[in-house]
């Protein structure tokens, strides 16, 4: 057996020893030590050195025979997942506090999130269809414990039994897919599969697959879960639900789509028009009609995934920038956001619009991050939204997708109406009465505060474009 | 039996089931696991009846190994694996199912549907 393979997935390996020392920490720990406080920045100081020792050694190269793939630009990808899972580990720590039940069980949250964390890493660096599903797997079975972790809550339980319901339904039919693409192409690797002509076999493959990764990026016709769940499930793993779960699933759509299934452009591009088309329109008119903080950024989620598409769409190596260039700029707005409307609801208990109503007089700096975060999504000029939204339309455009791109745009002004609604409630309603200011916690303000500065930051620093353009590739 | 095939006019080799057959099946499985996801009322239903959508995945890696690329083993390591997966889910479901039944005393689908709209 060859141990250099090991060596290759070196951050697979690093990402084991920490959930190793986690959960040894777990066990160990009686009830009552004081190792049980210091979980938070345990966990947050190993994946922080996790992350730098990454970023310095990054691995390229195969392993097992072409099961796994890594290079640059998965690396690049990996830490993009790696700074949702920072972020979701600062922003939780008051809520773990919260109560006796949830204090007990704290170490548990940290290894069953570096579990999710692992299964995506294998979905973004699979190089057969086979590791794509189990990577699949691997990230959604912990995700569902832990939109169910709020044992004593209704509705997280609610939650979780939703997630794990559909997402084993679709991951279901997407394995129907996989099955008749093996039929019509003969192997499961990414770089063998020669599909060409669209008999049937190929196109309902296709379609299932298709499916069942829409269903993780939550694209219109099955982004039904969505709100449900992230309604439900406790707010930190709404964010990383929202943020690190889509990216993933985009990373692994991408590369299924441009290495395995190029050559089937012609079959997958106007179904994904399609997609694209109700995603974001269905996306916005939703979100219009939301009284729910959590289930606005739900449906926001869903018109975000349509725009992302359009960087699937066009096929080239400029798209998959602007898609990876997105989703970083995607995350630190999504973590800035969830992040405030954690500290609210920790304060609070709620998460309905009232609650916001005032809260630029009451607690004037979260307000401030709130706005830039929205506006951000909305693609305002000085903030990174608008540069990441900006590459992915040029993306299309040069493809010659004038249409979709007018729509996208037409769309953009609805979802600038519904992002303002919330700057409206924070700076223009009065607030309710016994309103009290509001506080982060450290780690919470952490988090907040690299946002903030990497919101203003990245669409300006123009090196981390250049920096991905090097390594995108396109259809080949 | 044979009496029953000549009768209506049925030629078997029962020595090669051709590969068809076992798609029927599969595809049959697949069907009512989809029909079962969406009428049945029970948690533990719908469960079964992802399981078979499942199953019949599997069915058809194996069935397609066999018959198309007998040279190579993925098609039956695909079914291996996703047999271990699905156990996996199954587990992980069912103790999801208890926290339902936990929280609201029952596991009707009904029940769970306070998030809505």
């Amino acid at each position: 057996m060859d141990f250099g393979n090991f060596l290759i997935m070196r951050q697979e390996v690093g990402l084991m020893l920490i959930f190793l020392i986690m959960l040894v920490l777990d066990i160990f720990a009686s009830e009552k030590s004081c190792i049980r406080k210091y979980f938070q920045p345990v966990a947050c100081i190993l994946f922080l050195v996790h992350t730098v020792f990454g970023f310095l050694f990054p691995s390229e190269g195969t392993a097992f025979g072409g099961l796994y793939v890594t290079s640059s630009l998965t690396t690049w990808m990996k830490h993009i997942l790696d700074l949702g899972v920072l972020f979701m580990f600062l922003q939780s720590g008051s809520w773990l506090h919260s109560t006796d039940a949830l204090k007990r069980r704290a170490g548990e949250f940290y290894v069953i999130s570096l579990a999710t964390l692992l299964g995506m890493y294998i979905m973004v660096s699979a190089g057969n269809l086979m590791m794509l599903y189990i990577g699949i797997e691997t990230a959604s079975l912990p995700m569902a414990i832990l939109a169910a972790y709020n044992k004593y809550q209704h509705k997280s339980a609610e939650a979780g039994a939703k997630y794990i319901m559909l997402t084993s339904f679709s991951s279901g039919i997407m394995l129907f897919g996989i099955s008749f693409l093996y039929a019509a192409a003969g192997t499961l690797y990414y770089g063998d599969i020669n599909l060409t002509d669209g008999n049937f076999f190929t196109i309902t493959g296709l379609v299932f697959f298709l499916s069942g990764l829409g269903f993780k990026i939550s694209l219109v016709p099955f982004h039904l879960w969505t709100a449900d769940v992230y309604e439900g499930a406790p707010t930190s793993i709404t964010a990383f639900l929202s943020v690190a779960s889509k990216a993933a699933a985009c990373f692994a759509l991408i590369f299924a789509l441009y290495q395995a299934f190029g050559s089937l452009v012609t079959a997958w591009k106007p179904v994904l028009w399609w997609l694209i088309v109700i995603t974001i329109t269905l996306g916005n008119i939703f979100a219009l009609r939301q009284k729910d903080i959590k289930r606005f950024f739900a449906f926001s989620s869903i018109s975000q995934a349509g725009y992302i598409m359009l960087g699937v769409i066009s096929g080239t190596s400029q798209g998959m920038t602007a898609v990876v260039y997105y989703l970083l700029v995607y995350l630190f707005a999504n973590m800035a956001a969830f992040g405030i409307i954690s500290a609210v609801e920790n304060k609070t208990g709620r998460t309905d619009f009232g609650v916001y109503n005032g809260l630029g007089k009451t607690s004037p700096v979260l307000a401030f991050v709130m706005m830039l975060a929205v506006f951000s999504l909305a693609g305002i000029p000085p903030l990174g939204g608008f540069f990441s939204k900006f590459f992915l339309f040029a993306a299309a455009a040069q493809q010659g997708e004038y249409l979709l791109v007018f729509i996208a745009l037409l769309n953009t002004v609805i979802s600038l109406y519904y992002y303002l609604l919330v700057v409206r409630a924070m700076y223009i309603r009065p607030a309710e009465e016994n309103a009290e200011k509001v506080n982060a916690d450290t780690y919470n303000k952490i988090s907040l505060l690299v946002c903030t500065v990497a919101l203003i930051a990245v669409g300006i620093a123009s090196f981390i474009y250049t920096n991905i353009d090097a390594l995108s590739f396109g259809i080949r | 039996m044979e009496k029953l095939l000549d009768f209506f006019n049925i030629n078997i080799n029962f020595d090669v089931i051709p590969m068809e057959w076992y798609l029927v099946v599969s595809t049959m499985m697949f069907f009512v696991g989809i029909v079962g996801f969406i009428i049945r009322k029970n948690l533990l239903a719908v469960l079964i009846s992802v399981e078979l959508v499942l199953n019949a995945a599997e069915l058809n890696f194996a069935v397609f190994n066999r018959y198309l690329y007998p040279g190579a083993l993925e098609g039956m390591f695909f079914s291996l694996f996703g047999i271990a997966i699905a156990a996996a889910e199954t587990a992980v479901a069912i103790a999801i199912i208890i926290n339902v039944y936990r929280n609201m005393n029952n596991i009707d689908t009904d029940s769970v549907e306070q998030l809505k709209h």
